[in-house]
């Protein structure tokens, strides 16, 4: 790749030429036809021999530079001066009785737009928030933190860490409530890790939301979501940590789920975020500032702050699937895995040959945490004699936690024991809401069964 | 319409025909491309307006969005998917309606880019659910015989169609997803068009270009034509959505005559010596105490929900907001636009209408009074609403005002089914246009480009000689075949059918039948292709006689989910044979013998027209006559 993301034909074309992108030219094509307008980087690898001009209509299009014969390279115009940029409301009014800090990791919510090149890219500041968001700030004061300015899926427990710590610093200098801004494909993780992390004392609740269309779009879910998610940190009765986003696919309510029960189930609907094997804490409306209570039973705001910090980076969550033998748990094992989450078939299963590599891990020293790969109900090794097999190969089942739950959890227990036993207690108690005990038929989705 | 000489004034018009395509599915997702009345569910958004690079906003969507606009969307079950609603990201453009575009450029002898980039244009009108329109250039360059001359093609998109609006109730507005996503292309022409005539043949040539590729859609709403209008010393004014062909010269006229007349306020305002600093010293007045004991409904209103009644001077503009710049709005009718687009009001009262509407002489007098200003040679407006918004229309209003010193203001309108034009928004500067980057570029490859090549449409020419020299057409009705939207069919049925049924009976079947049935107010647009081509059908095989087609018609455009089949035999027009035809006429003369006694020869006339009220489109009329001649003969013998 040379020059904008083109291939090497085209770069050395442009080089020929004299141009770089953003130069604005005029080509003549052997058609006859001239086009003038500013070279464009590529937003798509590709090796086509094609240079993408954007014309003065605004359109972009894609010229064969086998069809250009002559090329005038055209003075830079001046841009037009951008201006200040105009703010949403005329007057933003701050709630100054509460203060919210709002962290940022990066992911969509925190993006602009390169209105040149389409290209996205995370930046989170005070005064972009102010300016876009100014709603926000009718529910608390808001300092801006951009801890990380890194894509979701290239989060890691290590991350985790930081983001409990600056947590519990901004909640130990006084902040009511704490928002961080997280891409969505692994919040769901890192809202699990917080609760572990926090489960014996946090004094405000640690609200964690993104978005699911970008904040370019007039039709991004950013504010909405970022509206709700302070709403919640400076005003929710509870304390605790959360996962704040669209409650259903119209901009009426947000949810807030907890950390350790919410899974993103879709891949693009705003309300993706859902409880599992639960009922989310509380329904937020951020247009009108109103919290209503879903699930009574959380822990009350004010209380002590207690972080126990730390996180295992040597801990894999991996699947069961037909055709799966020891294998792969053995090759985990064989390379130092500390803990493995399995998300075994239906009720927990693995299959038999498989149940020796348990074995093995157990007589390592090495925890084997079974979760279910149907993510509703609750896993029962009782029931089938090869779950009574895994059992006694030493096996630890969790009930009704969410397998990623699960691995969140596992990676900060084995930060304070390796001790089989004791990790075994800690994975089977309820530290934060993550196993319950009673799931009456409302729990399970209803879904559509006609058209 | 008064005589306007177009090229003295340097009348300049460019077209953008939109048209909706025939393909199976949308352009960015897998519904199918047509609208849906099936049961829908719900869901309610707002859209916010972006602040982009460049620094601004969208001013009138940073307003609507300030008022706290929304938008109810309808999701048709069966006409939209998670795409429509913003769910889902787009995905890839759907190539046939690519090779539809193409295939015109062809035509046209457009340069087609090496890649088609999918582009995002901000629209904030909620008619996206995305916020942005996704619109692509196909084609550029080209051009097209029209009007005599060659008409240049600026450029060829293909772009995703708007949801449909349906209502609006205060401030949420209802729409439908189901024509949202429905490909269009836009056919763009360079403004070389000279007058009105011109601009409607140019158009014309155009529909029928698209319609000669068979792969366009028809009906009501299908085409649209925006047309942009200049005159020297005027500016460029762009006029959306107009539906029907006829009304393109009088919008165009309209147009130039409301330029015209502006320009005339601009020469009588300085002659006046009136300048923008003198309209902008005037400050809008609080006189809701005029007004305490009003008889105007529209300001008690108002006052009884707390509104203020104010007024704003504009020195030395009397008579000036009463003239009429096209039939029916004056320039007053324009500060009205201004103020309710910008400010939100509902209207505006100015002094050369009053009094009226309830509002007296002696409250007139009194807001002159109050307005220190000169009743024998200013005008004021008033507006009566919350304080705030009343306000803010008078501050508009005073704007606009001040630029009738500079002429034409450049604007978007929308024409209005009488060809004259509103106010709809001021016309965006450069595009606020940036990569879809949820869609890969298109490689135009081989395959499209073949794909292209066989729609591409056959040349007028070539096509009236096929139809004349294969199928016996003739020229006139082959040119009438050519012109018909319903081409495609024709074509379509003369091909299946012309072994059995002569070409030239199926082509009347459309350029007479049909149009004689649209003349007497007949509903033809909702007559479904399928019907026609069963019709058709029917008639080549003899079941039913081509005279029952006009009465089929007639009752299929009142019935558009009955099949041809159902309504011929509803109607009791079932073919029948020769033999029942000879009893049925038997049976006549027998009712009727005193007559034929009495009458002789002269009696068939009478028998002829009573067999025909039975036999009309089940048997050819020639063989009844026949009949008739034979059975009055045995009749008479006997």
């Amino acid at each position: 790749m040379g020059i904008g993301g083109y291939p090497e034909e085209v770069s050395r074309f442009l080089r020929s030429h004299g141009l770089d992108v953003g130069d604005r030219v005029r080509l003549h094509l052997a058609s006859g036809l001239v086009l003038e307008g500013v070279v464009m980087p590529r937003y798509s690898p590709s090796t086509r021999r094609v240079l993408v001009l954007k014309l003065r209509n605004g359109y972009n299009v894609g010229v064969r530079i086998g069809e250009i014969s002559n090329v005038e390279r055209l003075e830079r115009v001046a841009q037009e001066s951008p201006g200040a940029p105009v703010p949403l409301v005329e007057e933003v009014s701050v709630a100054e009785d509460r203060r919210v800090a709002l962290i940022g990791t990066g992911g969509t919510i925190a993006s602009r737009v390169d209105y040149e090149t389409g290209a996205v890219k995370p930046s989170l500041s005070q005064e972009e928030l102010v300016l876009s968001v100014p709603e926000a700030f009718q529910y608390a004061r808001i300092d801006v933190e951009e801890l990380y300015s890194i894509l979701s899926e290239d989060m890691k427990p290590g991350m985790w860490a930081r983001i409990a710590e600056e947590a519990a610093r901004k909640l130990e200098s006084g902040y009511d409530g704490v928002v961080i801004a997280h891409g969505t494909d692994t919040m769901g993780y890192t809202a699990a890790a917080l609760s572990f992390a926090f489960h014996k004392g946090l004094p405000g609740p640690i609200a964690l939301t993104g978005a699911q269309r970008s904040s370019d779009r007039p039709s991004s879910d950013a504010a909405f979501n970022l509206t709700a998610a302070v709403l919640v940190a400076s005003k929710a009765p509870f304390a605790e940590v959360t996962v704040v986003m669209h409650g259903e696919t119209g901009d009426s309510y947000a949810l807030a789920h907890r950390g350790v029960r919410v899974r993103k189930m879709h891949t693009s609907r705003r309300d993706a975020f859902q409880s599992i094997n639960a009922l989310p804490l509380a329904k937020v409306y951020p247009q009108d500032g109103r919290i209503e209570i879903v699930d009574p039973s959380h822990r009350p705001r004010g209380g002590g702050l207690e972080l126990e910090n730390g996180f295992d980076e040597r801990v894999a969550l991996i699947k069961h699937f037909p055709g799966a033998t020891g294998e792969i748990i053995d090759l985990l094992l064989d390379r130092g895995f500390h803990g493995i989450v399995v998300e075994g078939t239906g009720f927990g299963h693995i299959a038999s040959d498989a149940i020796g590599a348990v074995r093995r891990a157990t007589e390592m020293g090495v925890p084997v945490v079974v979760a279910s790969q149907t993510l509703f109900g609750r896993v029962n090794l009782n029931v089938y004699s090869n779950g009574r097999r895994l059992l006694e190969a030493g096996a630890i089942p969790v009930e009704d936690m969410l397998p990623e739950t699960a691995y969140a959890k596992l990676s900060w227990v084995l930060a304070r024991t390796r001790d089989l036993g004791e990790v075994r207690r800690l994975m089977t108690t309820n530290l934060a809401g993550e196993i319950s005990w009673r799931h009456n038929l409302r729990l399970y989705p209803r879904w559509r069964h006609s058209a | 319409m008064p005589e306007l000489d177009y090229r003295a004034l340097g009348l300049k018009v460019g077209l953008e025909i939109h048209q909706q395509l025939a393909t199976r599915e949308k352009l960015f997702c897998a519904c199918p491309a047509d609208l849906g009345e099936e049961e829908h569910d719900e869901f309610e958004r707002r859209l916010r307006p972006t602040r982009s690079e460049l620094g601004d906003v969208d001013v009138a969507a940073l307003f609507e969005w300030r008022r706290g606009r929304s938008y109810l969307y309808e999701a048709p079950t069966m006409h939209s998917c998670l795409v429509e609603a913003d769910e889902e990201p787009p995905h890839p453009i759907n190539r046939d309606a690519v090779a539809i575009a193409l295939a015109i450029a062809l035509a046209a002898g457009s340069w087609i880019p090496g890649e088609v980039y999918v582009m995002r244009k901000v629209v904030i009108d909620g008619s996206n659910t995305s916020g942005f329109q996704r619109t692509a250039i196909v084609a550029l360059g080209g051009e097209v015989e029209a009007a005599g001359k060659r008409v240049p093609i600026e450029t060829i998109v293909v772009e995703e169609d708007a949801s449909r609006k349906m209502d609006e109730e205060g401030r949420r507005v209802r729409y439908r997803l189901d024509r949202l996503g429905i490909p269009l292309i836009e056919i763009a022409t360079g403004p070389v068009i000279e007058t009105p005539e011109e601009a409607r043949e140019v158009a014309l040539a155009i529909g029928r270009l698209l319609r000669l590729t068979g792969r366009v859609r028809r009906g009501l709403g299908t085409i649209r034509q925006d047309l942009n209008v200049s005159i020297r010393g005027g500016a460029k004014t762009e006029i959306k959505g107009v539906q029907r062909l006829d009304l393109i010269p009088k919008a165009v006229h309209y147009e130039v005559l409301r330029q015209v007349r502006l320009l005339e306020i601009r020469d009588e305002l300085k002659a006046r010596g009136v300048t923008g600093e003198k309209v902008f010293s005037s400050q809008p007045v609080d006189v809701t105490g005029i007004f305490k004991g009003t008889r105007s409904k529209v300001i008690r209103r108002s006052l009884g929900r707390g509104g203020k009644v104010l007024a704003l001077k504009l020195p030395l503009f009397k008579g000036l907001l009463g003239r009429e710049l096209m039939p029916g709005r004056r320039f007053g009718t324009e500060l009205a636009d201004y103020a309710r687009f910008w400010a939100g009001v509902g209207g505006l009262f100015h002094s050369d209408e009053l009094p009226k509407y309830g509002i007296t002489g002696d409250e007139v007098e009194a807001v002159y009074k109050a307005l220190g200003a000169d009743p024998g040679r200013d005008a004021f407006v008033l507006v009566a609403d919350e304080e705030e918004k009343a306000r803010r229309a008078l501050e508009v209003v005073r704007e606009r005002a001040a630029r009738a010193l500079e002429g034409v203001p450049e604007e978007t309108r929308a024409a209005n089914p009488d060809g004259t034009t509103r106010f709809l928004r001021p016309r965006p500067g450069s595009a606020r246009m940036y990569p879809e980057t949820d869609i890969p570029p298109l490689e135009i490859d081989e395959s499209l480009l073949r794909m292209a090549e066989e729609i591409k449409p056959e040349p007028v020419e070539a096509k009236m000689k096929r139809l004349i020299e294969d199928y016996g057409l003739s020229r006139e009705l082959a040119e009438q075949v050519i012109g018909d939207v319903r081409l495609d069919l024709i074509e379509r049925l003369i091909e299946r059918h012309h072994r059995e049924l002569p070409a030239r009976v199926i082509a009347s079947l459309f350029t007479v039948t049909l149009r004689g049935l649209r003349g007497e107010g007949v509903d033809i647009e909702a007559i479904p292709d399928s019907v026609l081509e069963e019709l058709v059908g029917m008639i080549a095989k003899g079941e039913v006689a081509k005279e029952a087609a006009e009465e089929i018609l007639k009752r299929a455009a009142e019935n558009p989910g009955k099949t041809a089949r159902i309504i011929a035999e509803e109607l009791g027009l079932g073919r029948v044979t020769r033999e029942e035809a000879e009893r049925i006429v038997e049976e006549i003369i027998r009712e009727n013998m005193d007559k034929v006694v009495e009458r002789g020869e002269r009696a068939r006339g009478l028998i002829m027209g009573r067999a025909m009220a039975r036999l009309r489109g089940r048997i050819e009329g020639r063989i009844v006559a026949q009949i008739v001649e034979e059975k009055l003969r045995e009749a008479l013998r006997g």
